[in-house]
């Protein structure tokens, strides 16, 4: 996949890309960029942006200015179903599964295969079962029964669920909103691994977190955003994990709150202060 | 779960152990009802005399049908996680289009029943369409087409045959024909059986074939579970919630008709209050309220304890005063029943 692709074209590309909800500026000049076979990180705190970006990306909203691109070509979704045809495929913080309905039913909702024709077009029920259990397996998820409802998996299963799923569709890119949010560290140990995976099979992925100890480590490009806009857009040998942690927290607002416990007198305050020096956030 | 491919069986076979069939069995959703219908048959059989005859069964089942029709297709609906009130009355607006449009222009009754049919399925269209813009939830939208097509109906029919009731279309042209199919009555081995109860059968047969083994149904189930969800992966989310409604309203068309030209005179109020009825037929058989877990078999083991309470208590010589009370306390212990089946079957995951 990595060799067909030129150089200049990226895999997805925004330029100067913006949104607006009636007066409420959610998104203003935003640049990104997606190339096979790398991660890009989306970074920044809640309300910075991330869910609108990727609902611009996902199809589920049209942006209002700048070009966003598909290798090359300008595009502009109406519907995720149009964003799942030029081989975006988004993995949802709710995971968007349908938690009473078989594993099996879950992973091909949407885009069941199905045998016979006209009326009598039935389900290939065999060939589903079948191959959800072999693709879960693939990815190193060994599921006790596929029939079973998908809201009894854990959150981490579940989520690789939904990575599977993507990536057995024939996803060119991957979203992932906030995959390891709600996990515990092992788990979303075992969802990070999914991710670098899926890497490793030509994709290109989209990762948005809050959490730069889980982006750091996979990702390959990061953007930070804070409150609709970039606050910087780095490759990783630009940016240290420090430094990218310093630059999410926002380095004169740390400063702010240990100087506030200060003053409340509450313990550990000073080493709170100490910890903003050593990023480099004040001094 | 990180070793992909060594797998070794014991393991595997333990994790299993824990969903016996019977758990599988149990965690059907028609189940509790069908222990609700085996408990109500044999309880009938055995303080009513007259149930066992074949002839009270031919009317258990007559009975069982005239609700079993509409309950396939609300039971879709709620799969689908919606209700439509609108779905009593709307059966009897069905069979007075029919019946006044062929009577007024003194035509065949066959264009009746077609331009019914048309009608019909608009109201059913219309009731989705409104849900879908309005984002009102479907249970205030559908009250409010059931009480604007409880007064049209009413109205319409003082204003046109200045009765509440049309007149008999018995002697029109094509009625013959209309009856054969929609209200036959034949007779198997000395039982009268109605031909609405094959009709029903087939419903369900079909319902259920649509729900298990279609695209459609899969995504009737999604819709129902999780709107949100479905739509995000692609599923037409709008167009299956208005096909569902449009659902109810093809079989308020079918059952409708068969009530134009089994009793050939349609009174305007009647339906009213049976929308519950096809919702507790459906509920008793297992949907849940909120949508996305249901099935069309449930539905129909609903309507028939619903036309073995109805007859049962009459066989049984008691009072059919009371027999909404039973009704009302079954839809409470069904509900209970498949709530402790449901948690149990997937506690036992």
């Amino acid at each position: 996949m990595t060799e067909t692709t030129e150089t200049r074209v990226p895999l997805v590309q925004l330029e100067g890309v913006g949104k607006h909800y009636g007066n409420i500026i959610a998104l203003r000049d935003i640049d990104l960029e997606v190339d096979w076979s790398e991660i890009t990180c989306v970074l920044g705190d809640n309300g910075a942006g991330k869910s609108t970006l990727i609902k611009i990306v996902a199809g589920l909203h049209k942006h209002d200015e700048g070009v966003f691109r598909i290798e090359g070509e300008p595009v502009s979704f109406g519907s995720p179903r149009e964003a799942l045809e030029h081989g975006i495929a988004t993995v949802y913080q709710d995971l968007a599964v349908v938690p009473l309905m078989p594993v099996w039913r879950n992973f091909f909702l949407g885009s069941e295969k199905r045998t016979g024709a006209g009326p009598f077009a039935r389900l290939d029920i065999r060939f589903m079962r079948r191959t959800a259990k072999r693709e879960l397996l693939d990815m190193g998820i060994d599921l006790r029964d596929v029939d079973q409802p998908i809201g009894t998996l854990s959150g981490g299963e579940r989520q690789c669920v939904a990575i599977a799923r993507a990536v057995y569709f024939g996803a060119k890119v991957l979203i992932l909103d906030e995959p390891t949010a709600a996990l515990g560290v092992k788990q979303a140990g075992v969802v990070l691994r999914y991710i670098a995976q899926a890497r490793e099979r030509g994709l290109g992925v989209i990762f948005i977190s809050h959490n730069p100890h889980h982006a750091y480590p996979v990702g390959d490009r990061f953007l930070l955003l804070k409150r609709g806009r970039s606050l910087g857009y780095y490759t990783k040998d630009e940016i240290s994990l420090a430094e990218l942690t310093a630059q999410m927290a926002g380095g004169a607002e740390l400063d702010e709150l240990a100087h506030e416990l200060e003053s409340a007198g509450v313990k550990g305050a000073p080493e709170l202060r100490e910890g903003a020096r050593d990023l480099g956030l004040s001094d | 779960m990180s070793h992909t491919i060594e797998r070794p069986a014991p393991p595997a076979d333990e994790r299993l152990a824990a969903r016996s069939p019977i758990r599988k069995l149990l965690g059907r959703p028609e189940i509790g009802s069908l222990v609700g219908a085996v408990v109500l048959f044999v309880f009938f059989s055995l303080v009513a005399d007259a149930f066992l005859r074949a002839s009270s069964f031919s009317t258990v089942l007559y009975s069982s049908a005239s609700m079993g029709i509409m309950a396939v297709s609300v039971s879709l609906l709620m799969i689908g996680g919606e209700f439509d009130l609108s779905a009593g009355v709307m059966v009897t607006s069905s069979a007075l289009i029919a019946s006044m449009f062929s009577y007024q222009l003194t035509l065949n009754v066959w264009a009746g029943v077609a331009v019914s049919l048309v009608v019909t399925l608009a109201l059913g269209f219309l009731n989705g369409l409104i849900y879908v813009k309005t984002g009102l939830p479907s249970f205030i939208v559908t009250l409010g087409t059931f009480f604007m097509l409880a007064g049209l109906n009413l109205g319409f029919t003082k204003l046109i045959t200045h009765n509440v009731a049309t007149p008999s279309i018995e002697d029109m042209a094509g009625f013959a024909q209309a009856r054969a199919v929609f209200a036959h009555d034949f007779t198997v081995g000395g039982v009268q059986i109605s031909i609405s109860v094959l009709w029903w059968l087939l419903f369900v047969a079909i319902a259920t074939w649509i729900l298990l083994r279609t695209r459609s149904g899969n995504w009737i189930f999604a819709v129902g579970g999780s709107a949100t969800s479905a739509r995000a992966v692609g599923v037409p989310v709008t167009r299956t919630k208005i096909a569902l409604f449009m659902g109810v309203s093809f079989t308020a068309w079918f059952y409708g008709m068969h009530i134009l030209f089994n009793f050939k005179s349609v009174q305007s109020g009647e339906g009213v209050g049976n929308e519950f009825f096809y919702i507790i037929c459906a509920v008793v058989g297992g949907c849940l309220l909120t949508g996305g877990y249901g099935s069309a078999i449930g539905a129909a083991i609903g309507a028939f304890i619903w036309g073995m309470t109805s007859n049962g208590i009459v066989y049984a010589e008691w009072n059919p005063d009371w027999f909404k009370f039973f009704l009302g306390a079954m839809l409470l212990a069904a509900t209970v029943v498949n709530l402790v089946v449901r948690r149990r079957a997937e506690a036992g995951k």
